[in-house]
């Protein structure tokens, strides 16, 4: 650490060069070598139905890790996505009898609620994002298992089962509508003012105000949003278990979706969104976590792995800020 | 204790440097210190008195020269080993412990023991309270120290810094948020200090405290020493003179003004903001700004300037006062309404309060300007890139490309960054906080121009500056602070350094002059700082 501060100068820039590639590119490279690694090494890796079954299963942290980058970019965070899943998949089971399109409606509106609540804390209360989202990540598991009075629902309806697993030309429903929420908030990040607002934010809140950009309400929006893509996130697991179980949907899915963002080059200190990033980040953890079971690792192991790379995807970013 | 005779010094700096990223923070600083004095360290922003304070106490070492304590050299690695050998701090923000009691507070880390090796509290409130005693305060010592008022947790902290028999005192702006009761009971204490043998290093920029309080005088500016002296064989118009590094001989000289703006008198102001006040920072400000004329706001760091800005700006809360734009009154607290009503800002600090690092030098420049050139929020590349080109050419600022990071500019570049960003809005009225500070010279010209240039396309602008001659050959007419308040006003050939000067040293009024505002305007609850 001395060492690299008191580096010639000079210097600076080829280190700091090498770290935004390794920061920003990182994630594709290690995508790729997971990707040979399987190949080689694990049987019936390149079938179409492992293929199908790798993307169906990261779609749930792949929508969370999107609206997450939205909140990380204002260097905010949301620990509470994973209990709004839960909230959302409980929702789902309860108002089932409405019929499917009001029950979904209802579930993701819980889930903006949760946001608002998160957004209020944050943007009008100043509340440090860390601390409302945690708040929320308890209570909201809570509120959840009242909801389904503390029981696993079996979730039977057509049109859920049809969401869940049916595919438009060989391609599974569930992946089309993550690639639509991508294709809506790469669209938000790059081509509106609600997109800069949120880097704009992250990088200098101080800034932003005599700015004149619209903080609180750019917050309230981010938090909303956020919490909608995990309530559609519980709705799409939720359809695809044909099973509501509160206590466990989403649980330590915020670890997931975070490292994915960090790891796909979106800075915890915000100020930058990752887009692409993000998804081939989220995808990494989830090819992560299946080469360790197929080859007959603990689960639990997978939490590890997953901790330490979340710890040296920050470092290399504290790095990165430093040089 | 110490058994040096009055004339020893208890505390020699000499010749001390100090770099940042190449930097010259301090540079050949030499102090003396005498135990029984009270020493008044001045200077404006930038002139390293920071930097010296926290040499002294151990948070930087010095990269030349040597700090002598007690006739030894020492060198202090940590503040903690400063505080040990008796160089106790009194920073502006009180750092004690909110939650504990003024008992603990006092004597936290050298708690008073039963056999047990618990806490003696009834020993530990007795000492407290004999130790409080001779500041005047007669409080209950076992009530949490939030619970206080900020003066009285001020004389706990000099009271706790005393009780550990220090032998120098550094009091950073201790006065900056007192009631002027409290402001002499700090006196009181300060003088009781000398009587004591203490040696006192008083930062202050209310000239009034150094005249009163002080007997000897360093004056630092850009990081050098550029006086020291006994307070009485200096004026206050001398000590102003070399706080500002204008030379009394050297500005009596004919001045040229590089422009006169030709305004009308009698024409309706475009901004008119009257009577803006708040407890402590601002007593009833009142500035006029017509189309096309540049008015300077003058007045030694802390008197007012950024405040008065901030405040027309709506990032500064105020208690009272109104902001009035074109006949039209300004909503209070809001940035947004006031670049709706035609007010752009370049704040003082530029890294902090401007730029945004993390992203483009094009979507820097729109940022503010980004509802007016999108349409129904979805962004227009072609209209910003039509913007972003004009505002770069004509401001001459070199980057890459508009797509360069900000961060990585010049600070010149990142002031003309700013300036694009703000006049993308086409603003009627600009407030510039020190636009040229800390930017290379060649920046500094192309700016002073532009704002000559903008006055006369017809833009009202409120221009200050932390170097006196900036202010005095920019401007149509300018307005002095002191402590807060208008002190003057100087327009056409008043408007000469030495005018500026005289307005500022100038004696406080003779009726209650230190109150900023009197005591029943004001609220119950202390001064929130902060936002």
């Amino acid at each position: 650490m001395t060492a690299t501060e008191t580096a010639p100068a000079a210097q600076a820039p080829g280190r700091r060069r090498l770290l935004d590639l390794v920061a920003e590119n990182g994630v594709y490279v290690g995508l790729l070598l997971l990707i040979a690694f399987n190949l080689l090494f694990t049987r019936r890796f390149g079938e179409i139905d492992n293929i199908r079954l790798q993307f169906v299963q990261v779609v749930p942290v792949a929508i969370i890790a999107l609206g997450m980058a939205l909140v990380i970019g204002t260097r905010g965070i949301d620990l509470s996505v994973g209990s709004v899943m839960a909230i959302a998949s409980a929702l789902l089971a309860l108002y089932l009898g409405y019929g499917p399109v009001v029950a979904i409606a209802v579930a993701l509106l819980g889930g903006a609620v949760v946001g608002l609540v998160n957004g209020v804390l944050v943007s009008v209360a100043g509340v440090q994002p860390i601390v409302a989202t945690l708040a929320l990540l308890v209570g909201g598991r809570g509120l959840a298992l009242v909801l389904a009075r503390g029981r696993l629902t079996e979730v039977f309806d057509p049109t859920l089962a049809t969401i869940g697993s049916a595919r438009v030309f060989e391609v599974p429903i569930v992946v089309l509508i993550a690639l639509a929420v991508a294709v809506v908030i790469g669209i938000l990040v790059s081509r509106t003012t609600f997109g800069r607002y949120l880097v704009a934010i992250g990088g200098n809140a101080e800034a932003s105000v005599l700015a004149g950009v619209p903080v609180r309400r750019t917050l309230l929006t981010v938090y909303i949003l956020c919490a909608a893509l995990a309530a559609l996130a519980g709705v799409i697991q939720t359809a695809r278990l044909s099973a509501s179980d509160p206590s466990f949907v989403g649980n330590l899915i915020e670890l997931s979706a975070i490292t994915a963002v960090v790891v796909g080059g979106t800075p915890l200190s915000g100020g930058r969104i990752r887009i692409m990033g993000t998804l081939a980040g989220a995808m990494l953890m989830q090819l992560i976590a299946a080469t360790l079971i197929t080859h007959n690792l603990p689960d639990s192991a997978t939490r590890m792995v997953q901790a330490v790379i979340i710890v040296a995807a920050v470092l290399i970013q504290r790095q990165r800020g430093a040089a | 204790m110490t058994t040096a005779a009055p004339a020893a010094v208890v505390l020699d700096v000499r010749e001390v440097s100090k770099h940042f990223a190449g930097v010259l923070a301090l540079d050949r600083v030499s102090m003396e210190l005498r135990p029984g004095e009270v020493h008044a360290l001045v200077g404006e922003n930038g002139a390293g008195k920071s930097t010296l304070i926290k040499v002294l106490t151990g948070v930087h070492q010095p990269d030349e020269g040597e700090v002598r304590y007690g006739g030894e050299p020492v060198s202090f690695a940590r503040p903690l080993d400063a505080q040990a050998a008796g160089i106790a701090t009194i920073y502006q923000e009180v750092n004690l412990v909110p939650l504990l009691s003024v008992a603990r507070n006092l004597l936290l880390g050298r708690e008073p023991t039963n056999a047990l090796g618990l806490i003696d509290q009834r020993r530990m409130n007795r000492i407290a309270r004999e130790t409080l005693a001779p500041y005047g305060i007669d409080v209950d010592v076992r009530r949490p120290l939030r619970q206080l008022g900020l003066g009285i947790q001020q004389m706990v902290a000099i009271a706790r810094a005393i009780a550990a028999d220090h032998r120098v005192v550094i009091m950073d702006e201790p006065t900056s948020s007192l009631e002027p009761r409290e402001v002499e009971r700090l006196m009181q204490v300060v003088d009781r200090l000398r009587r004591d043998g203490v040696a006192v290093v008083y930062v202050s920029h209310r000239l009034d405290e150094v005249f009163r309080l002080c007997d000897r005088v360093t004056v630092l500016r850009d990081g050098r020493r550029v006086h020291s002296g006994p307070v009485a064989e200096i004026t206050r118009l001398e000590l102003v003179s070399k706080m500002l590094g204008r030379d009394l001989a050297d500005v009596a000289r004919a001045r040229t003004r590089f422009n006169e703006h030709s305004t009308d008198r009698a024409a309706e102001p475009v901004l008119r903001a009257s009577d803006l006040t708040r407890r402590h920072v601002l007593d009833h400000v009142s500035v006029e700004i017509r189309a096309g004329e540049v008015i300077g706001l003058a007045g030694l760091l802390g008197s007012g300037r950024t405040e008065t800005v901030k405040a027309i700006y709506g990032v500064l809360p105020l208690d009272s006062g109104a902001v009035e734009v074109g006949g039209g009154r300004v909503r209070a607290g809001s940035p947004r309404s006031a670049i709706a009503a035609g007010v752009a800002l370049i704040p003082e600090d530029r890294k902090a309060e401007g730029i945004i690092p993390t992203l483009s030098v094009r979507d820097n420049i729109v940022l503010a300007a980004l509802p007016r050139l999108s349409q129904a929020g979805f962004t227009s590349d072609r209209r910003q890139d039509a913007v972003v080109e004009r505002l770069m050419s004509r401001l001459r600022i070199k980057a890459s490309s508009p797509d360069q990071r900000v961060g990585e500019l010049s600070g010149g570049n990142q002031q003309k960054v700013l300036l694009a960003r703000m006049l993308c809005l086409d603003p009627r009225v600009l407030l510039l906080d020190d636009p040229t500070r800390g930017i290379d010279v060649g920046a500094k010209a192309e700016i002073q121009a532009l704002i000559s240039e903008l006055a006369d396309q017809g833009m009202g602008v409120l221009l200050i500056s932390s170097e006196l001659e900036e202010v005095v050959e920019g401007s149509d007419r300018v307005v002095v602070l002191r402590d807060g308040a208008v002190v003057g006003e100087l327009r056409g050939d008043e408007a000469t350094e030495d005018g500026v000067m005289a307005l500022i040293a100038a004696a406080a009024r003779e009726t209650g002059q230190t109150e900023l505002i009197d005591e029943t305007a004001a609220s119950p609850d202390g001064p929130d700082d902060g936002d």
